[in-house]
């Protein structure tokens, strides 16, 4: 085989193909740990898919109806009954963590170690509301008889499982996602990564971000559906 | 980015243990968590074994009473189970992969060391898990390796108390396992190779391991979630796969579940699975083949581009696992077409083989004979795969012992054939000691002839109709000949014999080990990186002070006007006079 170095690539797709088979890595400047979250997110996206593709299934094949969710997922303020109220809230502050996060990304390819910090502090806060807005949300449907396994609207038992179960499950991304950016946040002012470089910001980031693009499909689908 | 290369794999920190613990127990060292993977499947394999011949006893002399039925599902549904997941997957991957991968690309180690040593102790945990089955109230599930609802959790079914939670319990944790460890070998391979390492200079053990771990990363997702919502039905009472059902009388709880959704979840990950078995022993095989045959491997970027076609294909076609389930037409038109389509390339690779052999100077060395026997095994396994993916011809056979005789031929014999040749291949790199050569063609020739009297009447079997899964399985009518009870009967003798054959290959390891002639650092003369290493068996780190350079393909051999009949990977290539 010729030295697949000397060979003169023509074209985009051509030299696209010998860039990426040559040798040492495909993506070039790329570092092992975030070529390896971003493999995880592929694998994990598989996960949340086959959730979702499960829920449209249940819902069409179900033979009771399923209840509506403007009405399900109603707030009474003042009186008045909002739908979708807690849900818009919560939707607006896990899209605001991403804005911090990718501040907080922005931060550390300038070497501020406290902006990084503080940050990314602030994500996990605004992680941490999500997760307790979201305990709320569950308990007031406990309370208004919806539960995982059956519900007092003569609706499909499916509703309340699947929705349970799909919520819970992103709901545990979070909250593993608050950890983790708590612990990187604390690692960074601590000066774990002063020689090695701030690349985790940005792999913590890129897990952070994925749990939020995965909300905004799951809002889609459970909400407004 | 400023920085256009960095040079990760010169930088890399390795952990460097002290005390016995962290040398062979939490080791991070991926030689060393390879043979942890090996043993542990290997011993969970044998359980497996013994199952299965329990099993055959059973069905050839039902009347001698050696077990109940619930014992006899719960010995199908553990056999296939472990076979499949717990043996396969973990050995073919877990034990080859994490010892060929940093080798053969010249890495020091796997990208994430820790995680990796996280990925073995996780896996031993699932192992653990699967086994507590026999030791819980009811004993492990007993409904088919499939688990398919309703009656996996349903009365009657032996281990609805507890056994199918600790199956389901199990195989989550196994897919966290193999996340970590998978994450690790697709980072390894794409970020971590030496210099000079091309991806198309990979010997295709790797290219075959990569592409299986990249269909598991994105195949064990829908069987993660599978066991999530089927736990979930079992425990808090949701009805994701339960229909409304009456079950001994009484009316369940459950109502408007979809079973069918089950099966489309469980072979979304089923299928692909056969591949990820599959692709990696493609690739070992593909590199015994050219080591012993002397020649370069016969069409090698067609080869790399079938692994990846069949990787792709393997995601389309899981529905012809459920023919006999119901369907509409169209779908089974559909999944028969990309079913028979997958053939091309892998007959492609079949060709390549064979190519390879033509006019070689092919060494009958006992990891070649494992090989040759494989491609034997594969094309015939592969042949009666085209009869089922015909929806026409697999409605009728597909309860009968044509389709045990097609997936064991296919999907058991052929990978443990590859994962015997494979041993033989690496053992004197692992150990620095070679396999005795005597032990290992008896047990080549006994396991290989065997298998076939064992699975080539099966195919006569299913097609005078003897269902498959039965207790009983000629017992059910009394139409059957005479002739099909006296090879039910040789089955199980043949099968006991060959069983207890496998002991030979556990002594010969064990024996070779202390007593084995020692190996010299390229005992068979190949021209991949793994025999290069300074040490045999290489140290931690593999490379001593500098890592090797890579200037060529690592299949130059019996290359004209050279002294050798091979060229390593590292030689440089002469300077054109």
């Amino acid at each position: 085989m010729a030295e697949a170095t000397n060979q003169n690539p023509q074209g985009a797709i051509e030299s696209t193909v010998v860039d990426w088979s040559s040798d040492q890595t495909v993506f070039k400047g790329v570092p092992w740990g975030k070529a390896m979250m971003w493999i995880f997110l592929l694998s994990d996206t598989f996960i949340f898919t086959c959730f979702l593709v499960s829920y449209m299934t249940i819902r069409m094949t179900t033979g009771a109806p399923w209840p509506e969710p403007s009405l399900v997922f109603g707030l009474t303020v003042f009186g008045m009954n909002v739908p979708l109220l807690l849900i818009a809230i919560m939707t607006f502050i896990l899209i605001t963590s991403s804005g911090t996060m990718a501040l907080a990304v922005n931060m550390g390819y300038r070497g501020n170690k406290n902006g990084v910090f503080w940050l990314m502090l602030a994500t996990a806060l605004l992680g941490l509301s999500f997760v307790g807005m979201q305990a709320f949300e569950w308990s007031k449907l406990i309370s208004e008889g919806i539960y995982a396994w059956e519900n007092q609207m003569e609706a499909a038992p499916q509703f309340g499982s699947i929705f349970f179960m799909v919520t819970g499950f992103h709901g545990l991304h979070v909250s593993a996602g608050v950890a983790y950016l708590a612990i990187i946040a604390f690692r960074v002012r601590m000066g774990k990564y002063d020689k090695k470089g701030y690349d985790i910001v940005e792999i913590t980031g890129l897990y952070w971000h994925f749990v939020d693009l995965v909300w905004v499909f799951i809002f889609a689908f459970f909400y407004l559906w | 980015m400023a920085q256009a290369e960095i040079p990760y794999q010169e930088s890399m920190e390795l952990s460097h243990p002290h005390s016995w613990w962290t040398k062979y127990w939490f080791s991070q060292d991926h030689k060393v968590i390879a043979v942890q993977y090996g043993i542990t499947a290997i011993a969970v394999g044998l359980v497996a074994l013994v199952l299965s011949d329990l099993m055959r006893i059973q069905i050839a002399f039902p009347e001698w009473e050696i077990m109940s039925p619930d014992f006899y599902y719960q010995a199908i549904t553990m056999h296939g189970m472990i076979m499949v997941i717990y043996l396969l997957t973990a050995f073919l991957l877990g034990a080859f992969g994490n010892f060929c991968i940093p080798l053969m690309c010249g890495a020091r180690d796997m990208a994430f060391p820790f995680v990796n040593m996280l990925s073995y102790h996780v896996y031993l945990l699932s192992v653990l898990i699967l086994l507590v089955g026999y030791f819980v109230p009811g004993g492990p599930t007993g409904a088919g390796w499939t688990l398919y609802p309703p009656q996996t959790i349903t009365a009657g079914t032996p281990g609805n108390e507890w056994g199918i939670t600790t199956m389901l319990a199990s195989l989550a944790v196994f897919i966290v396992a193999f996340t970590m460890g998978g994450l690790n070998y697709i980072t390894t391979v794409l970020q971590a190779r030496t210099r000079g390492m091309t991806l198309m200079r990979m010997p295709l053990t790797v290219w075959g391991i990569f592409m299986a771990t990249f269909l598991g990363l994105l195949a064990f997702p829908a069987l993660f979630v599978s066991a999530i919502m089927m736990l979930l039905d079992k425990w808090i009472g949701t009805s994701f796969f339960m229909p409304a059902i009456v079950s001994l009388g009484e009316h369940l709880e459950y109502s408007g579940g979809q079973p069918l959704l089950f099966q489309h979840l469980f072979w979304f990950f089923g299928h692909p699975e056969v591949y990820i078995v599959a692709l990696p022993a493609f690739g070992v095989v593909s590199d015994i083949i050219s080591v012993n045959a002397r020649k370069n491997i016969f069409g090698y970027r067609l080869m790399v581009w079938a692994l990846v076609a069949i990787g792709i294909l393997s995601f389309i076609v899981w529905a012809h696992h459920m023919f006999v389930a119901g369907m509409h037409p169209f779908f089974g038109f559909f999944f028969a077409t990309t079913t028979l389509i997958i053939a091309v390339p892998t007959a492609i690779k079949v060709y390549n083989w064979i190519l390879t052999l033509w006019r070689a100077n092919v060494r009958l060395t006992v990891p070649m004979l494992y090989a040759l026997s494989f491609v034997l095994t594969f094309i015939l396994g592969g042949i009666t795969g085209l009869f089922l993916g015909n929806v026409i011809i697999d409605v009728p056979l597909s309860d009968t012992y044509f389709v045990v005789a097609h997936f064991h031929m296919v999907m058991g014999v052929a990978p443990i054939l590859v994962i015997f040749g494979g041993i033989y291949h690496w053992y004197p790199k692992i150990t620095g000691r070679m396999l005795n050569d005597r032990i290992g063609r008896v047990h080549f020739w006994i396991t290989f002839l065997g298998t076939y009297i064992i699975y080539f009447p099966m195919h006569y079997l299913g097609f005078i109709g003897t269902p498959r899964r039965y207790f009983d399985n000629l017992g059910v009518s009394d139409f059957y000949p005479m002739s099909a009870h006296y090879l039910n009967d040789v089955i199980t003798i043949v099968a006991l014999v060959v069983g207890a054959s496998q002991l030979l290959y556990i002594y010969n390891l064990v024996y070779s080990y202390f007593r084995g002639e020692k190996a010299s650092p390229n005992p068979w003369g190949a021209a991949s990186l793994e025999w290069c290493t300074p040490q045999t068996p290489p140290e931690h780190g593999n490379w001593g002070d500098t890592l090797p350079t890579v200037h060529r393909w690592a299949y130059d051999y019996s290359v004209p006007g050279h002294d050798k009949d091979f060229i390593a990977q590292n030689e440089p290539q002469r300077s054109p006079a």
